[in-house]
């Protein structure tokens, strides 16, 4: 338990500064911005209490708006987030049942169901990271389109950052 | 009273949800509207510590660029200074000038962070209220105007970029004097958008945009971009032309700050004369 702590509040770190130092500064088409530090809440482990999952996806949030001057809304979305993700894991079916305390993953849980559990997590969290950041609804498809471009980048992230590092911890 | 508190416990976690969600909203509306969130933004001193600590990493890929733009004016200043001119008549002699006075002063300073990506795009620089940076204070660089202080902290400042979704900046053609409003759409950095030019005034594709002194935060003259594409709007009565910009915004890292020093006269003047 105490390994599995410390585990994710290095991961906690560790996403904070790769996102703000890296990915921000990382910019596809002018208008592209992955945001790989929401993987942190995608991964935190199956039996984790809802408070906690709620909490720490409000730090995470904070930690990211204060850096990148974006008031709360890395904040708002990562909460609605986090509130949703053990709704997401039920909704998406798999054969085996998690065990208590392993963490989602390619290595655990399959390709399959991994992809659409991050696919639903990353699309909320994105659509209503750029409509608040936007803060109106008078181009609503165009502020759709930007959004869903973004999850597609962020999903490939997200996947590769699977195979690079989270496949040889579990081995 | 016993039912209602169960039901609180019961779904704490949905209550949880909504009481994070409104400090999230909290903070939105605090950066939205009212210029004072000092803590939460970029300029406070941990987050500024650690973006200055990451740009003295960075700053060295720059450096070939900064040092060529230093140069070039450099040698612009060299060209104004007195010993650049010939004395050619020996019978003048100094006399203390009256008829100019020195109205607007610059400070340099260097850009810590610094986004394009965004709706909303803001920089942070290295200079704060120590060096005499206050709000509303405009930023320049050696291409063009950048931006208009928005926080203050001790040694560092945030600025809200010209690349933001609310900025308004008063700017004029530079052939033929008439004034408009640059704003910018969110597409691309490269591009703002100038409104507000009546459709009689005959405009070409690449007249100079320059600032045009109306507002008190930067001096007239300050290049902004050329004209690269322009149209009408909707009710035919006002242009909206693209304007391409001078400054490469992905790409600076040394600005001047703009002190006006007459600004709280003008203020004062103009706030009697709206209170008549």
């Amino acid at each position: 338990m105490n390994n599995n702590l410390l585990k994710n509040i290095i991961r906690f770190i560790g996403l904070v500064l790769l996102q703000i130092l890296v990915f921000n500064n990382i910019e596809v088409f002018s208008f592209i911005t992955p945001f790989i530090y929401i993987l942190f809440i995608i991964m935190l482990p199956f039996d984790t209490p809802k408070w906690v999952i709620l909490v720490s996806g409000f730090m995470m949030g904070m930690c990211v708006d204060i850096f990148s001057n974006t008031g709360g809304i890395h904040t708002a979305s990562t909460v609605l987030m986090a509130y949703i993700s053990p709704w997401a894991q039920k909704v998406v079916s798999s054969k085996q049942d998690p065990e208590a305390g392993t963490q989602p993953g390619i290595k655990t849980m399959g390709f399959r169901w991994f992809f659409f559990y991050t696919l639903i997590l990353t699309t909320v969290h994105h659509i209503c990271l750029f409509y608040l950041e936007i803060f109106s609804l008078t181009d609503f498809f165009g502020t759709l389109k930007h959004a869903l471009y973004n999850v597609a980048f962020t999903m490939v992230f997200i996947i590769i950052s699977q195979y690079l590092f989270i496949g040889r911890k579990t081995e | 009273m016993r039912p209602l508190i169960q039901f609180f416990i019961r779904n704490y976690n949905f209550f949880l949800f909504l009481l994070l969600e409104f400090f999230a909203f909290l903070l939105i509306f605090q950066n939205n509207y009212y210029q004072q969130s000092a803590f939460f933004n970029a300029s406070n001193a941990i987050s500024g510590g650690i973006y200055s600590y990451y740009s003295g990493f960075t700053d060295y890929l720059s450096l070939k660029k900064v040092n060529k733009t230093l140069a070039d004016e450099n040698s612009n200043l060299l060209n104004l200074q007195k010993s650049s001119f010939i004395k050619t008549n020996n019978k003048t002699f100094i006399v203390n000038d009256t008829l100019y006075q020195q109205q607007y002063t610059y400070l340099s300073a260097k850009v810590i962070s610094n986004t394009t990506n965004r709706i909303n795009n803001y920089l942070t620089l290295n200079k704060g209220s120590k060096q005499g940076i206050k709000k509303n204070m405009g930023v320049i660089s050696p291409q063009g105007i950048v931006g208009i202080v928005k926080d203050v902290s001790e040694n560092f400042c945030t600025v809200t970029s010209l690349l933001h979704s609310k900025s308004k900046i008063s700017a004029k053609i530079k052939k033929n004097d008439y004034v408009g409003t640059i704003v910018w759409n969110g597409d691309d950095y490269r591009i703002v958008t100038m409104k507000d030019v009546p459709t009689h005034v005959k405009i070409y594709i690449g007249d100079t945009i320059i600032s045009s002194g109306y507002s008190m935060m930067f001096p007239e003259g300050i290049s902004i971009g050329t004209i690269y594409l322009y149209g009408t709007n909707k009710g035919k009565d006002f242009y909206e032309i693209k304007v391409k910009l001078f400054n490469d915004f992905n790409n600076i890292s040394y600005v001047y700050i703009v002190n006006n020093l007459m600004k709280d006269e003008l203020n004062e003047l103009e706030k009697r004369s709206q209170n008549e």
